[in-house]
């Protein structure tokens, strides 16, 4: 188990070193000059070398690299040219609201998707199956800004049961700032709510044909007993891989959801920067969100590699 | 006097997206107390597929049970739903089962310690402790050596011959009338399957169980076996004392079967005869007897006829084959 | 006389009937055949928009504007006092333009990557998987969000973006299927006669991949287009006054009291595509090899 949470240490270092390298690149992926595209039209001759100096851009791109890099590791990733903050303390403020929702949505939907996979699959064929995964289907295939927007039109405007938009902290107003963020965490679960149930449902499909399920069987045992002593443990085993990647997910929805639900959360941050053409905060959204995401995919690979005891006993 | 185990024309049939397969066709056979009884067969002749039968093992869909009675002490449980209080207490209570792919037939994410003490705490009600002492007993006689430090140990850290002397244990541990030995050693290799068959072989003459070995290695039916069934293609086509098939087989299939195996008590010179061709699909049985075109006795009347019921041969011993081969 | 017995008996299936048995396990169920009419239909709209719309979708009418659906327009007017029917209708051919192409060039490039690092191993394999990695690690939609505005917005931007972030799961998964396909026989053989590594990889590892990969595939579509229509959404891909549906969606949230079509219609058809694209991939799953079902 030691060589194993070792050799993921390693790799989750290794990758946030590729992905540093990706968000560096992105200021250089515009097209003509990074410094007059983020200072607009308006900027003067000075302001623009100014910020050329100030970004290092006329330095050879590996130097560039390394600065920039050292800057990083020492939490300065640069001032948004629209905030006048640092970039590290804007992120660091949106970053929680991010977290607040991502972190209900992903609980909602693993609470149900379990269960809902489960009876699926033990109830295979009949009319419960063909529900969950019917909707599950669905919950694959729907916009989540159109989703959103649906639940507006009947929730606010029509029903007027919820309120449109907006966030405030729930240090100040616990009971609003749930009103709030009913609709869009119902939003953000639906994803993973789809994907995990999906997965349940052919984990324990593929777990229930296995022969040592037949084994349990013949030794007489209880249905209940089999599906949730037996079965279970060796079907969570994939479903929990698949909880990084919901992590990653639920990132991404977050995008939409906070630009339909106007929540100041990370999401909307990037998509407000990237028309703001205030790249260095958008390079800054994508390695605060890179760097959560391998964290979470590091602790869920430890998770499973307790889970497995094929790994857990490796010497 | 009533036997242990009594199928009587046992159908099941597997529905395929194609068509449906009869993998069980009117299958007929009995154990008696004690009996060692084997029931030979190429693969695909239903030989597995009539046992899972009489355990209510058999996927629902795509298999079904269609008609037949399995009475176990005289009472048909295949009239039990699979799911039923009165089956479970049954099956892997008073009937045990060991299966044929020992690496895949333990749950891997549970103890071997666990796996053996689930049987005996469900239908001998025993408490935790005691469960875990037989558990540890049962694990000595099989002869895994550190039985305790194996006790809380995972099946992947077992070989394929000791994960089917858990088996063995497990199916033995609640002392069950009747065992049923599915290919138990096709997966290991030559020496552990005399281990394996040996371990069987005192363990049930210790308690009296009847042991039930579904094979298609003669070799293995020869040393142990009081009676044998035959099949093919379903059915059941020649039955009788262990002796008399190996001295005086019956049937064309059985006299092939028995041609094709070595035999130390023979001279060096002679020939294997393999049967020629394969079994017949079954989704496309013929309506004769299904044997005919491999059978190197046939004649065109046994063309004309449908497959022919079994019919008394000798002392117990039965034959599906209209021709008289003396 | 003694027929042959052999030969009798002997039931090899023809090639043909693989293809049969292929058709008839697709078609038989009923939701694939509606997700591939579905999708039929999706196609011959676009292919033949000009034709079907009953408006030039650009054409503004500010007289007209926000009109409830009537006889006239069926859908209603946008603020522009555009024929929303018509901008749906030309919308599909955004949708599915963007959505193929993105997907092919991830395919090409994502099953490239995987085959290399599948077959060549150690440091290629290493490199390029932690590189997979690193992206997989950033959400799809703000990779795709990052490059396309780097890049500045409009068509070709977003589908680069796409086609980049949808990358690494192809990759992934040719990698996957190479190295158990690797294992073969018949690969090691070729290897012993002394074949080269590039006919060794295209003939006969590449061809013994792609099953799963043309689900994939297919199921990237459904992404592809979902991704799309977010990304108009928000404003960086494709805008106005082309007909996005993403885009319309977005315009159409100002008047939601007013005129709920608006924003409902490019959504639910954006929905019902991806459906689509999702109930055919799982068809072609199951058709193509049920062993496949817990994998994908």
């Amino acid at each position: 188990m030691a060589a194993f949470i070792l050799r993921r240490l390693i790799q989750t270092i290794v990758v946030l070193l590729i992905v540093s390298i990706i968000g560096f690149l992105i200021i250089h992926l515009i097209p003509g000059d990074p410094a007059l595209t983020m200072l607009g039209e308006n900027a003067t001759q000075e302001q623009i070398n100014a910020l050329r100096t100030q970004l290092g851009l006329d330095q050879p791109v590996v130097v560039q690299y390394l600065r920039w890099l050292i800057n990083v590791l020492h939490g300065n990733l640069g001032k948004s040219l629209m905030y006048g903050e640092s970039v590290t303390s804007l992120v660091a403020s949106r970053l929680p609201v991010t977290f607040h929702l991502g972190i209900i949505a992903l609980i909602l939907g693993t609470l149900i998707s379990v269960p809902a996979g489960i009876i699926a699959a033990v109830r295979r064929g009949g009319v419960l199956d063909q529900l969950i995964t019917v909707s599950a289907n669905l919950g694959m295939a729907i916009p989540l800004f159109w989703l959103g927007i649906l639940g507006i039109y009947l929730f606010s405007l029509k029903l007027g049961w919820l309120p449109v938009q907006g966030y405030t902290s729930p240090f100040d107003n616990f009971s609003l700032n749930l009103k709030q963020i009913i609709m869009p965490v119902i939003c953000l679960a639906v994803v993973p709510l789809a994907s995990l149930t999906r997965q349940t449902r052919s984990s324990m499909l593929e777990v229930i044909r296995q022969d040592y399920i037949r084994t349990a069987r013949s030794k007489g045992l209880k249905e209940r007993v089999i599906i949730f002593k037996h079965a279970l443990r060796n079907a969570v085993i994939p479903v929990v891989t698949l909880l990084g990647i919901q992590v990653r997910n639920l990132v991404g929805g977050s995008v939409l959801v906070e630009t339909v639900f106007n929540i100041s959360g990370i999401g909307r941050l990037m998509v407000k920067s990237v028309f703001d053409k205030d790249f260095l905060v958008v390079q800054g959204c994508v390695l605060m969100i890179a760097f959560v995401v391998a964290l979470a995919n590091l602790l869920v690979d430890l998770s499973y590699g307790w889970l497995d005891p094929r790994i857990r006993q490796e010497e | 006097m009533a036997h242990l185990l009594e199928v009587k024309n046992l159908v099941t049939e597997f529905r395929t997206d194609r068509a449906t397969v009869r993998a069980v066709d009117g299958v007929s056979y009995y154990i008696d107390e004690g009996e060692v009884v084997g029931l030979v067969g190429e693969s695909g002749c239903g030989k597995s597929a009539s046992q899972l039968s009489v355990f209510q093992l058999i996927a629902s869909p795509p298999g079904k049970i269609v008609s037949g009675e399995a009475l176990f002490e005289g009472e048909d449980i295949l009239k039990y739903k699979a799911d039923s209080e009165k089956m479970r207490e049954i099956r892997g209570g008073k009937m045990g089962m060991i299966f044929q792919e020992p690496m895949t037939s333990l749950n891997p994410s549970l103890t071997i310690g666990t796996q053996i003490m689930e049987s005996v705490m469900l239908h001998l009600k025993m408490d935790k402790r005691t469960a875990r002492e037989l558990a540890l007993e049962l694990l000595r006689l099989m002869g895994i050596p550190d039985a305790i430090e194996r006790f809380y140990q995972y099946p992947h850290q077992f070989s394929g011959g000791m994960r089917q002397r858990v088996m063995i244990a497990i199916a033995l541990s609640c002392n069950p009338k009747l065992l049923v030995a599915d290919e138990p050693t096709t997966a290991l290799d030559v020496t552990t399957q005399a281990q394996i068959l040996e371990i069987v072989k005192n363990m049930v003459k210790k308690s009296n169980t009847a042991l039930l070995v579904v094979t298609h290695n003669l070799g293995v039916v020869a040393r142990y076996a009081d009676r044998i069934y035959v099949m093919y293609a379903g059915r059941v086509i020649e039955s009788g004392k262990s002796k008399d098939i190996f001295a005086a087989p019956r049937h064309p299939y059985t006299v092939g079967l028995l041609k094709s195996v070595p035999r130390l008590d023979e001279p060096k010179g002679r020939k294997l005869v393999p049967i020629p061709g394969l079994p017949p699909s079954l989704s496309s049985m013929p309506g004769h007897c299904a044997f005919y075109p491999r059978c190197s006795y046939r004649v065109d009347a046994c063309k004309q006829k449908p497959w022919p019921e079994l019919r008394n041969v000798g002392d117990d011993h039965y034959t599906a084959c209209a021709l008289d081969m003396r | 006389m003694s027929p042959s017995t052999t030969e009798e008996l002997l039931e090899l299936p023809p090639k043909a009937s693989e293809f049969k048995r292929f058709v008839r396990v697709f078609f038989g169920r009923k939701v694939v055949i509606f997700g591939t009419v579905v999708i039929l239909l999706f196609l011959l709209t676009a292919a033949f928009a000009p034709l079907i719309a009953p408006y030039d979708p650009y054409a503004q009418n500010l007289g007209k504007a926000l009109e409830s659906p009537s006889r006239e327009h069926m859908l209603g007017t946008d603020p522009l006092g555009r024929d929303e029917l018509s901008r749906i209708i030309y919308g599909t051919r955004i949708s599915l333009a963007v959505g193929i192409i993105s997907v092919g060039i991830a395919a090409i490039i994502g099953m490239a990557l995987g085959l290399f690092a599948g077959y060549f191993g150690k440091i290629t394999n290493t490199v390029i998987m932690r590189f997979i990695d690193a992206m997989m690690a950033i959400p799809p939609i703000m990779l795709a969000l990052a490059i396309a505005a780097a890049l500045g917005g409009g068509l070709w931007n977003v589908i680069i973006s796409l086609g980049v972030a949808l990358i690494p799961t192809q990759a992934r998964l040719m990698r996957g299927q190479v190295l158990s396909v690797k294992q073969a026989d018949y690969v090691t053989a070729g290897e012993v006669i002394g074949a080269s590594d590039l006919r060794i990889m295209t003939l006969h590892i590449v061809p013994n991949c792609l099953p799963p990969l043309i689900v994939l595939i297919t199921l990237n579509l459904g992404v592809a287009i979902l991704s799309e229509a977010s990304l108009s959404f928000l404003g960086v891909g494709i805008k106005p006054p082309a007909a996005a549906w993403g885009a319309m969606v977005n315009d159409g949230y100002r008047y939601l009291l007013s005129n709920p079509v608006l924003s409902f219609a490019p959504g639910f058809c954006v929905m019902l595509i991806v459906i689509a694209f999702n109930l055919v991939g799982d068809g072609l799953r199951d058709a193509l090899d049920p062993r496949l079902r817990g994998t994908l």
